[in-house]
């Protein structure tokens, strides 16, 4: 089983996310689990949003504490919260920001994978929106293997009709130029 | 066969509440229930489902819509969780008195004070003697196949009942998770249309939910108990029928890895899977940890629990919710209740988790199990705990 814990702020889409990557690992014939920080959100607030993927039934429903992966949807986040909190030595952490995965490495003082890109730069070049939810899914699997990037597209379509296509886009783009660290 | 689709679980129970084709819902918002309100009002605009929905000004004036639109014959359903339910208290018997077949989610969560959203079972729990049939779901799955079953228990001749289904907030409610989604057909096949014996109709007067004083009121009290009681043979035969129709098969008492357990642990509602994770680790290391789950609240399945324990030595209970200065937690009580007539008595611990939303990990299970298992020779048995809390 996989966990990952998504950092965001309250309207960034980290809600939307983990619920579009659930929807879609259960199409593709996994099971999972997708679900917020329990409790009243904020926008502009950090929120936190969970991921559970596995190939058996998930039993667990408590929250995730000892992540195998951690997604930071907003770079501002870092030294206002933890966001390695509990993330697994082996882990892996995806960030989106513009700076190198040696920076962030250095910044976090973390030993496991170290993944970084400018996802809102694509979100606003691709999509025209600075909001890069869908397109650090594309970030996400590419570090994970989850699943392929075409698992995503009826879900994504589902929710967004006509700029679903933009949001493929971004993804795709995010999933091509992830710089990896391990 | 129906289609296994990833849904959150608040949506899934609507739309499997639409596909039971109600006649008309009555609902008022509130936290952690309103996505299944809001998804039933969205498919009645959307020309989905054909069915009134009424929007009123509080969870009282909703059961009492859903009260009225019953006694006419509509099938009727509504929603809602802590403070509204706990508004919605005083048309709860009346429900029942007049037997009238509603359906209803509660999307279980804490009662205020302090305000609180998240879940544990204080909102259900006082609604204990209200004359409804109570079930529990674990699971999105659960939730979708009882929110349809309760229809057909409900509306069963030999019950007309009002039913309600449980279903923890937010660990369920606000859940996406695989759930197989039944198709209109097979639904319509498992359960016909409504047909009430009596309708209110300006055509045809009737009194219904009359007064009554000393002369009868005992004795449609006395009604009621039985027709509760009865339900429970209908009850089981439409669990036959949806394992039969589904491959589901549902029990007023499920057990995991119960057959030999020295120990076993009773839940009800979302944490039996967690649970079941704990339970497995225990027996990892050699541990005759077993899990009992209940599902059936009311009726309560006297014989069935005295059958799923009938082989254990430790009995721990565990309970979402407080009778406070009374005997610990309510379903401790009862189960304490149902052992006392029978000729096995496990010495029996009781634990009080998960309030108002705080997280248990499969940690607190197994370390309440070994509470339990070091106290070798049963000082703390018929105790209740707090468990977790901060002194």
């Amino acid at each position: 089983m996989i966990e990952i814990r998504w950092h965001g702020r309250g309207g960034q889409g980290a809600v939307t996310s983990v619920e579009l990557l659930a929807v879609s690992a259960i199409a593709a014939g996994k099971y999972a689990q997708g679900f917020p920080s329990f409790g009243p959100e904020r926008r502009g607030a950090p929120v936190a949003a969970f991921t559970r993927i596995d190939d058996k039934k998930i039993n667990k429903r408590s929250g995730i504490y000892k992540p195998d992966v951690v997604l930071v949807l907003d770079a501002s986040l870092i030294g206002l919260i933890n966001v390695t909190d509990g993330l697994k030595p082996g882990g892996k952490l995806i960030v989106n920001t513009h700076k190198t995965t040696a920076e962030i490495r250095k910044e976090l003082n973390f030993s496991g994978t170290v993944a970084t890109v400018d996802g809102t730069g694509i979100a606003r070049k691709e999509m025209g929106v600075p909001i890069a939810n869908t397109t650090m899914i594309g970030a996400l699997l590419k570090v994970t293997g989850i699943m392929d990037l075409d698992a995503m597209k009826d879900a994504v379509e589902h929710r967004f009709g006509r700029i679903a296509q933009k949001n493929l886009a971004a993804m795709k783009r995010a999933y091509d130029e992830i710089q990896i660290e391990n | 066969m129906g289609k296994r689709v990833g849904l959150e679980v608040t949506v899934a129970v609507a739309e499997a509440v639409a596909l039971c084709r109600i006649d008309m819902a009555g609902g008022y918002p509130i936290t952690p229930q309103s996505h299944i309100a809001e998804h039933l009002s969205n498919l009645v605009a959307d020309g989905v489902l054909d069915a009134e929905f009424v929007t009123v000004e509080s969870e009282h004036s909703a059961m009492s819509a859903v009260i009225g639109a019953s006694a006419t014959g509509a099938r009727s359903y509504t929603a809602t969780a802590s403070q509204g339910l706990l508004l919605m208290n005083e048309l709860l018997p009346i429900a029942s008195a007049m037997r009238l077949p509603i359906c209803m989610a509660i999307a279980n969560r804490a009662v205020s004070g302090p305000l609180n959203i998240l879940n544990d079972h204080s909102d259900i729990m006082p609604q204990r003697d209200t004359g409804w049939i109570t079930l529990f779901a674990e699971n999105g799955q659960e939730a979708v196949d009882l929110s349809i079953q309760a229809f057909k228990i409900a509306e069963h001749k030999d019950v007309m009942l009002p039913v309600c289904v449980n279903i923890d907030g937010f660990q369920l409610t606000h859940m996406v998770e695989p759930v197989e989604m039944p198709t209109q057909e097979e639904v319509d096949k498992f359960l016909p249309p409504f047909a009430p014996h009596a309708t209110l109709h300006p055509a045809k007067p009737v009194t219904m939910g009359a007064f009554a004083m000393s002369d009868y009121f005992a004795e449609i009290m006395k009604a009621k108990d039985e027709a509760i009681k009865n339900s429970k043979k209908v009850i089981l035969e439409v669990w036959d029928e949806w394992g039969k129709m589904f491959g589901r098969n549902y029990k007023a008492v499920e057990s995991y890895r119960a057959q030999d357990a020295e120990i076993l642990m009773l839940t009800m509602g979302s944490m039996g899977e967690t649970a079941q994770v704990a339970i497995d680790e225990l027996r990892d290391k050699g541990i005759k940890a077993g899990l009992v789950k209940l599902r059936l609240w009311r009726p309560f399945p006297f014989e069935e629990i005295r059958a799923a324990l009938k082989n254990a030595k430790k009995l721990i209970v565990t309970d979402r919710a407080c009778s406070f200065g009374g005997p610990g937690g309510p379903v401790f009580s009862e189960i304490k209740s149902a052992l006392y007539a029978g000729d096995h008595h496990p010495a029996i611990y009781n634990f009080i988790y998960g309030l108002g939303g705080r997280d248990v990990p499969v940690q607190d299970f197994t370390g309440m199990f070994e509470k339990v298992i070091a106290d070798t020779d049963n000082k703390a048995k018929d105790t209740y705990e707090f468990w977790g809390v901060r002194e």
